[in-house]
């Protein structure tokens, strides 16, 4: 115990991108009441701000890395890299939720500081060093975006998904929960590095059997998180029932720091029983990828589509956790950034073609979008082929790390597995593709409305992004690879 | 930057250029993309004219770090193998500009730049000495044709376009597989470090993992060949492809499944290659005259000159898999020869079609009375197609029976059926489409060429006689790599084969016996 309990100025800036979130969310619903109706857009500015300013802070507080708060946070490369990533995502979904917010005739105060809620949390998830702040993180982030689900307070669907999220999230929680007590029970620590610690000496470790159990349990509330195979079955609801700029979000920036805890708990703490809980994510990387593929293959509905499309990627990233590695540490973190600025971008293009009250989702409403506007539909198609792919795309280059790390060890039936499995997930990309540009406009593609400004730098933004990592993509390797031995 | 990158970059300039001409203007999208072909292949032939063909080292070649980590590196260059594959793209393509000309008018801009695009994927696949790089280049070629079939084909355009897409991605998965575990042990993408790795013993593979390599790169060129069984895309997405679409398919887009073989599984797993050989010799024999079979049965010209291709290509692979030099020599003429006599084939049936509106063979008949200079074209196209002496497919399906001959003479007399089930169904086809009776919507709707039309069929059938008459020309750069690559690959003992035909277990014994 430290006789100082008081946090030196150098913690507290390690810990200044989760204060200013925290800060800025609270006053944006202070202000909410004042400019109520007469200028809606200005929160979302506010908290694009907010968020560049955060993402300034986490990039300085790396340039003096170490722990914070009695060791509770540590920020390293791993967390900076993670903070920007799910902050950037932040970005890109308030970008996206302008003409959304608008159309809907929504309140806007409320939805930018849920949105800034959110971000704390994820933050705090990402630098937690330990099982109590992780567990504070998860339930900030996640409790935010319960409510961001059910956000439409009239819409039924809306409604359905939040309770159901809700639910099965707090059900997922105490699995959780449940493995963290008895850890500590076990091991009487919390700290990540201090469990490890205690697991890797042979004369204090506890008995497997609790240890196992104690995996187990945290393997189901983190496998609930990331929406990864067998824990996938709330996943194609909620993402179908939230509004789309909501689903958007949820389903890249919690879920990449949802998998930032499971490599940081997994790699660091558990990295010593690791040929016990590898067969757990074996098995489960490979139902990921095989349920979500071929579940999508039959959907009709676009966002329930990406819905199971988003668990296959779920399981590309847990063939990186399956291969117990530095590299495939790094090439996870490598793949939920392409992953996110494809997934962020697509849902983008989903919410602008939707419209009021979402009606025009089924995969026929593209139809005819590659006539009627070139550009929207020029911008899915990158985020496409980059799901499928194909190359000079960031997803192919993040499947191209996943496998080889997979196959550096030795995880060979994995690899032909998921490879397989990416070329039939291509049909069904393929067909919004051939909707879009093989077929004449239909009803929905002749009423969808143009661009604004707010969804143009939305899709804009990962379409480069995508062709960024795609052409260079050694810069962000090299930091994750830098990164991907934590601050240990 | 030397000249092949100049010849690589061209198209690639030219497709984003394309991107930002104005779309109410589609004259200017097609001389614009029509003069960025024409530099590109005028640029080519400076390759040709500066290549040192006495050599079997790689010229023209460029060589940075792409990629830091993992190590890819931009590796480009030409060999004997390549040098003409590169030619052949880029001489292909201003004709497939040229007779898109009227047939394309909607979505032009996209069209037109599409077909750039391809064209740097082909040029780019045959340059690339790095296997990323190829594998790369590999799958960009994928996109262009895919949107080319899927939105400027005929009527069941999307199944073909979804199928083509969908088998060839199976199957360069599993290369992609292969790739990243040879990586893994290498340490490197880069094709000559490899080569030398294996042959200096700092990198080998168990048997069974040469085997599984082997059959990973195998699978995914084996369905671009295409080889029997795998080959039913090909019909479909042939058929459904615009006039443009099917010539650069064809001609050049088969031509990345053989090129694979030659280039990658028989040097880097020359073991597996010998132990497979005797039962991929036995599908592409199957290939030769199930293809010719169905070909002579097709009531749809395009479908017959499809499966036409299932049986010439299969003549490539049976001159791959005889470890000859004759063989190679000739499987590598006979990619030419084919990427020239079937995008004849192809672009003579598009003027029917133009004309016409129908491929149904039963549509046409005494075209010949109506339009004989057409008739004159597809005639000698027709004859070199089918092997005729004096005319290319001759001088490669020679050399590949010979050279075969030279392995297993029993290969040969099946092989060789293949020549004369050729001539039944060209000869066939033509005496349906252009003789008897003249219907009257062939008389109402044909005419004959008219000067685009010629500008672009003369070339070909200039070089269908020319590679028939001088293949001195052509051969020496072949030869001189295809030599290398068979001392590279150990498999070179022709002459001992000669002495004594066996068949390749014996070979395989020998060689070892040899060393």
């Amino acid at each position: 115990m430290p006789t100082n309990m008081a946090p030196s100025s150098a913690e507290v800036l390690r810990f200044l991108p989760e204060i200013i979130l925290a800060v800025m969310g609270t006053l944006i619903m202070v202000l909410d009441p004042l400019v109520r109706g007469r200028s809606p857009k200005i929160f979302g500015h506010i908290s694009i701000v907010t968020m560049l300013a955060a993402i300034g802070a986490s990039v300085y507080a790396y340039s003096n890395p170490g722990p914070a708060f009695s060791a509770m946070l540590m920020v390293d490369g791993f967390a900076t890299f993670f903070r920007v990533l799910v902050l950037g995502v932040g970005i890109l979904a308030v970008l996206s939720s302008y003409r959304f917010l608008d159309r809907e005739k929504a309140e806007t105060g409320e939805y930018h500081a849920l949105i800034l809620f959110s971000l704390v949390g994820q933050c705090v998830m990402v630098t937690a060093n330990e099982l109590i702040m992780i567990f504070i993180g998860l339930e900030i982030s996640s409790i935010a975006t319960y409510v961001l689900a059910g956000y439409l307070r009239d819409d039924k669907r809306a409604n359905e998904a939040a309770l159901k999220y809700f639910l099965l999230g707090s059900f997922a929680t105490a699995f959780l929960l449940y493995g963290i007590a008895i850890i500590y029970g076990v091991t009487g620590t919390t700290n990540l590095s201090a469990i490890r610690n205690v697991l890797s000496n042979p004369s204090t470790a506890p008995g497997g059997a609790v240890v196992g159990a104690a995996v187990a349990l945290m393997f189901v509330g983190l496998g609930f998180k990331v929406s990864g195979a067998p824990f996938q079955i709330w996943a194609p609801d909620v993402y179908q029932g939230a509004p789309t700029p909501v689903t958007a979000f949820m389903s890249a920036g919690p879920k990449a720091a949802a998998f930032a805890v499971f490599l940081r708990i997994f790699m660091t703490a558990f990295e010593t029983v690791g040929t016990g809980w590898e067969p757990l994510v074996w098995v489960s990387a490979l139902l990921s990828m095989t349920i979500g593929n071929f579940a999508a293959l039959v959907q009709q509905n676009i966002k329930r589509m990406l819905a199971y499309s988003s668990i296959a990627h779920a399981g590309y990233v847990l063939v990186a956790l399956a291969a117990r590695s530095e590299i495939g540490t790094s090439a996870a973190m490598f793949y939920l950034a392409a992953y996110a600025m494809m997934n962020v971008g697509a849902f983008a293009v989903v919410a602008h073609l939707s419209g009021k009250g979402e009606r025009r989702l089924s995969l026929n409403d593209f139809a005819g979008l590659g006539i009627k506007q070139p550009l929207t539909a020029a911008m899915l198609t990158i985020f496409l082929l980059s799901f499928i792919g194909v190359p000079l795309t960031a997803g192919f280059f993040g499947k191209f790390y996943i496998f080889k790390a997979a196959l550096q060890s030795n995880l060979v039936w994995l690899t032909v597995l998921g490879l397989l499995n990416s070329a039939v997930a291509a049909y069904y990309y393929l067909r919004i593709l051939v909707v879009m540009y093989m077929h004449e406009p239909g009803e929905a593609t002749l009423a969808v409305e143009p661009l604004s400004f707010g969804l143009r730098a939305a899709l804009i933004l990962p379409a480069i992004g995508t062709f960024v990592l795609g052409i260079f993509p050694s810069a962000l390797l090299q930091f994750a690879d830098k990164s991907s031995i934590f601050g240990r | 930057m030397n000249l092949l990158d100049i010849v690589l970059c061209t198209p690639l300039a030219g497709f984003l250029l394309t991107l930002f001409l104005p779309r109410g203007k589609p004259q200017w999208v097609k001389a614009f993309t029509l003069a960025v072909s024409i530099a590109a292949f005028a640029l080519s032939i400076g390759l040709a004219m500066g290549f040192n063909s006495g050599s079997s080292k790689l010229q023209f070649v460029t060589d940075f770090i792409w990629n830091a980590s993992p190590e890819i590196h931009y590796h480009v260059g030409l060999d004997g193998i390549s040098l003409w594959l590169v030619i052949l793209s880029t001489l292909l393509t201003p004709i497939a500009i040229l007779v898109s000309w009227r047939s394309i008018d909607n979505r032009v801009k996209e069209f037109f730049g599409l077909l750039l695009l391809l064209e740097f994927g082909l040029v780019g696949v045959f340059a690339a000495f790095d296997l990323f790089l190829f594998y790369i280049f590999w799958e960009v070629c994928l996109v262009p044709m895919y949107f080319l079939i899927g939105i400027w084909g005929h009527e069941r355009r999307i199944y073909a376009a979804v199928k083509f897409f969908l088998y060839t991605m199976a199957g360069s998965v599993l290369m992609l597989a292969g790739i990243i575990f040879i990586y893994n042990r290498a340490g490197t993408f880069n094709y000559s470090s490899i080569l030398d790795m294996l042959g200096s013993g700092r990198l080998s593979f168990t048997t069974g993992e040469e085997m599984l390599l082997f059959l990973a790169f195998f699978l995914a060129f084996a369905i671009k060949v295409p080889l029997f069984p795998l080959h039913t895309w090909l019909p479909d997405a042939h058929v459904e492809a615009p006039t443009a679409g099917s010539l650069m398919l064809a001609s050049v887009m088969l031509k990345m499944g053989t090129y694979g073989l030659i280039r990658f599984c028989l040097p880097m797993f020359p073991g597996a290659s010998r132990q497979c050989a005797p039962w991929i010799v036995i599908l592409a024999i199957i290939g030769i005259i199930y293809g010719a079979l169905v070909a002579l049965v097709q009531p749809n010209m395009k479908k017959l000159v499809a499966y036409s291709s299932v049986s010439h290509l299969g003549f490539v692979v049976l001159g791959i898999f005889s470890f000859t030099q004759m063989g190679l020599d000739g499987a590598v003429y006979q990619m030419l020869n084919h990427g020239i006599s079937t995008g004849a084939l192809f672009i003579v049936v598009g003027f029917l079609y133009q004309r016409r509106h129908s491929l149904e063979i039963k549509d046409y008949g005494g075209v010949a009375t109506v339009a004989p200079w057409l008739s004159t074209a597809f005639l000698i196209t027709t004859l070199a197609s089918i092997g005729l002496p004096t005319l290319n497919n001759f001088v490669g399906e020679f050399l590949v029976l010979q050279g075969s001959a030279q392995a297993n003479f029993r290969w040969t007399v099946f092989a060789s059926l293949g020549v004369i089930l050729s001539a039944c169904y060209m000869l066939w086809l033509y005496q349906r489409v252009f003789f008897g009776e003249t219907p009257e919507g062939v008389r109402h709707h044909m005419h004959d060429l008219n000067l685009r039309e010629w500008v672009a069929i003369v070339p070909l059938i200039i070089l269908m006689a020319w590679m028939g008459t001088g293949p001195q020309t052509f051969l020496p750069p072949v030869s001189s790599s295809t030599a290398h690559l068979l001392e590279q690959s150990k498999m070179n003992v022709p002459l001992r084969v000669h002495a004594a035909p066996a068949p390749p277990i014996n070979v395989v014994a020998e060689a070892r016996h040899a060393h």
